[in-house]
């Protein structure tokens, strides 16, 4: 059947079975919207500004594990997009990236919104694409969906010129493709994955860390099965939050800048580290020199290029992440063997002392909220099954550390880039695949107004999204760092002038509270929650200068940390 | 420590840029590259030459292999291998004796006299890098007016090799 390129594009992304496609138009992708037009299988998302296309994108990816799809226009649509590209790059998350692109004969030229989108976008994709050739359309589509969705997933950009999307082509849907430079490893080697075993029997001081790997692979049943088996303690990353039950007791927290004492106590004491889907970010290590001196490290990972990057590995396992895990609880079952049961007992011990420590202690007093308190009683409200997104700062390190995930995909943040203005638009997206799910989104008041623009469409898909802003009228996580290492300089954190942020709210036909008593807040948050069909923005007015401990000061080990 | 490191990759616009990028992106050393087509028009061969520690190249291999325009990779330096530099020296030659000195020169490094004008001649020779500098040094630099080299060729010795 003879398409045009635009017909093309529409007609794939349906029979690839593409949902929702968050997006925005502009000139060069006239073609596209007139095709989108006249379908209704692929809904198109209009956001208001094309950041959030791509972070709404990513949320619908991060709590579906399935592909995000953005289309923008070329020029300022296509840089809009770059951060929200970024991000995804920064934390492996599957999305695929149409952007529109000058016709052929003009690129190059300096056309009106021309710029080289490829060239801009190639450090921070997993791949991208110009398509030159109306005849190649579909074919590099189907590449795209399968580079980004395989192996470290990653997004994938493709660029397409208006011109292309008129051309006519014969269109049949390629259900295969196969690269030849392209052959993502799944299972790992079995004899490595037979070592591992063997050392994490003989361990005395074992501990699992793992990362967002876990979540992207679904590999959380296999981990908390081989942990609960060999009774090892389990440290997650802020990626790999619910990959393993926080209720769960063999868990001890996030560990890490921001972790808990006892997670990077344990980390620092072990003598075997079992890392799944983890990647040894510097955030997660503290000083490289001082970290775990005397482990032994096993390392599961789908890119052999995250081993021993940062981090010297002794066992080194590169496979999908729940495949490995699948073969080595096999093994372990089959083994039968409980490992070193009196050295764990004497492990357990430690880390409960550890434990004793209360290093999350914080009071809540008659007078100010405390943030922690508002992330406490989330959880409590919501019986910790809401999706939670969360924006960067020191409000997302309290929702890592206060809501207690127990399921995998439930916890959307910008871990890697650390991209303010990423709750918003991902909790749109979590909330566009899980209509009827309750969605949480815990911001600060610095990075909701760098996307505060979406509440407008919010209101237009009728998204009931609660929105938990804790106020403190600081960039605080920055305001944190001059107290400490600036001799408490507050260099421009803090925001003199603040929206009334309850008539914004308002404003953009939503519903806004402001509390400001610490006897309010779940009262206020229950009454949120009730209004099911609702978005909701509850202004929490917080202690201004409370700060996120732990805290392991940047260049100090992990032993090294501030407690309270 | 030095390295050679050939790739075949996709013959596509932009799979050259994807590995430049990939080395000032990460911060990795190129003293040099050279790329062309291959027998095959659809692969392209590059050579690369860089430097640094065993932790440092084995990142650079790893992450030359992630990208999806590199069909095959090869650390020629692991092994037996033959390496060849081309080298075009363009030097004065304005009075007999300097040109006779020059000739001379050129045969002694196996080299060859390829043009001539009234003030200079111009000298091609292939080999190894220190052949090549041990050339330009014989002239001195007084006497060079320009040089050009064209980056380090290999490949490697019997059987094993660079194919798909």
């Amino acid at each position: 059947m003879e398409l045009t390129g635009a017909e093309v594009i529409a007609r794939f992304l349906g029979d690839e079975g593409v949902e929702y496609l968050f997006g925005y138009p502009g000139g060069a992708v006239l073609h596209i919207y007139d095709a989108l037009y006249k379908q209704d299988k692929v809904k198109h998302i209009l956001v208001r500004h094309e950041q959030a296309a791509t972070h709404a994108a990513d949320g619908y990816a991060r709590s579906t594990g399935r592909p995000g799809v953005v289309l923008v226009t070329s020029g300022p649509g296509a840089t809009n997009a770059v951060t929200g590209i970024a991000t995804a790059y920064m934390d492996s998350i599957p999305m695929v990236i149409i952007t529109g692109q000058v016709p052929t004969k003009l690129i190059g030229n300096d056309a009106f919104q021309e710029v080289d989108t490829v060239g801009i976008t190639r450090p921070c994709v997993k791949h991208n694409f110009l398509v030159k050739d109306v005849n190649e359309l579909a074919l590099t589509l189907k590449k795209a969906f399968y580079i980004a969705t395989t192996g470290r997933p990653g997004p994938v950009v493709v660029d397409v010129p208006k011109d292309v999307t008129a051309q006519r082509t014969r269109y049949s849907y390629p259900d295969k493709v196969s690269l030849r430079s392209y052959n993502p490893v799944t299972r790992g080697h079995t004899g490595q994955v037979k070592r591992a075993l063997k050392m994490l029997l003989a361990a005395k001081r074992p501990i699992f860390y793992t990362g967002g790997g876990v979540i992207l692979d679904n590999a959380a049943q296999n981990l908390t099965e081989l942990a609960r088996l060999l009774r090892i303690p389990v440290t997650n990353t802020s990626m790999g939050l619910g990959g393993f039950p926080a209720s769960d007791p063999l868990f001890v927290g996030m560990l890490g800048m921001h972790g808990t004492y006892e997670a990077n106590m344990a980390m620092s004491r072990c003598d075997v580290m079992l890392a799944v889907g983890a990647r040894f970010d510097d955030r997660v290590t503290g000083n490289i020199e001082k970290f775990a001196p005397q482990a032994k490290i096993i390392h599961i990972d789908i890119d052999p290029s995250s081993i021993s990057k940062n981090v010297k590995v002794d066992i080194p396992i590169v496979g999908g992440v729940n495949a490995v895990l699948h073969d080595l609880l096999k093994m372990a079952q089959d083994a039968g063997s409980a490992g070193d049961v009196e050295s764990l007992d004497k492990w357990w011990e430690q880390i409960g002392q550890w434990r004793e420590r209360e290093c999350l202690h914080y009071e809540q007093g008659p007078e100010r909220i405390k943030p922690q308190y508002v992330i406490e009683t989330l959880f409590k409200v919501t019986k910790g099954d809401a999706y939670v997104a969360s924006d960067v700062g020191q409000h997302q390190m309290w929702a890592a550390q206060f809501y207690r995930f127990d399921k995998p995909r439930r916890w959307v943040n910008s871990g890697g880039l650390g991209t303010m203005g990423f709750g918003l638009p991902a909790a749109m997206g979590i909330q566009f695949a899980h209509p009827g799910e309750m969605v949480a989104c815990i911001v600060g008041d610095g990075g909701i107004q760098m996307n505060i623009q979406e509440l407008s469409t919010c209101l237009q898909y009728r998204l009931p999204l609660k929105i938990i802003l804790i106020n403190n009228g600081y960039l605080g996580m920055v305001r944190q760092w001059q107290e400490f290492f600036y001799d408490e300089r507050y260099s421009q954190t803090l925001v003199e002038s603040q929206p009334d942020f309850v008539k914004l709210a308002e404003a953009y036909g939503h519903v806004g509270m402001r509390v400001t008593d610490p006897a309010e807040v779940e009262s206020a948050l229950k009454s949120a929650f009730a209004m099911k069909d609702r978005l909701v923005l509850i202004d929490f007015v917080v202690e201004p200068t409370e700060n996120v401990y732990p805290m392991v000061p940047a260049g100090a080990g992990l032993e090294e940390m501030l407690l309270l | 420590m030095r390295h050679i490191i050939s790739l075949l990759m996709e013959n596509e616009a932009g799979a050259l840029s994807r590995v430049v990028g990939l080395f000032s992106a990460r911060g990795y050393n190129i003293e040099s590259l050279t790329v062309a087509v291959t027998e095959d028009p659809s692969l392209s061969r590059m050579t690369l030459v860089t430097n640094g520690s065993d932790e440092v190249i084995e990142q650079i291999t790893k992450q030359l292999n992630k990208l999806i325009d590199v069909v095959k990779l090869l650390e020629l330096t692991d092994g037996p291998h033959i390496e060849r530099e081309l080298l075009l020296v363009k030097v004065k030659a304005a009075t007999n004796p300097q040109k006779a000195e020059i000739t001379r020169l050129a045969a002694i490094f196996g080299g060859r006299v390829i043009d001539v004008s009234p003030l200079s001649y111009t000298v091609e020779i292939t080999g190894g890098e220190n052949k090549l500098e041990a050339f330009i040094k014989a002239f001195g630099s007084d006497n060079i007016l320009e040089t050009v080299r064209s980056g380090v060729s290999a490949i490697s010795r019997g059987e094993r090799g660079l194919q798909i």
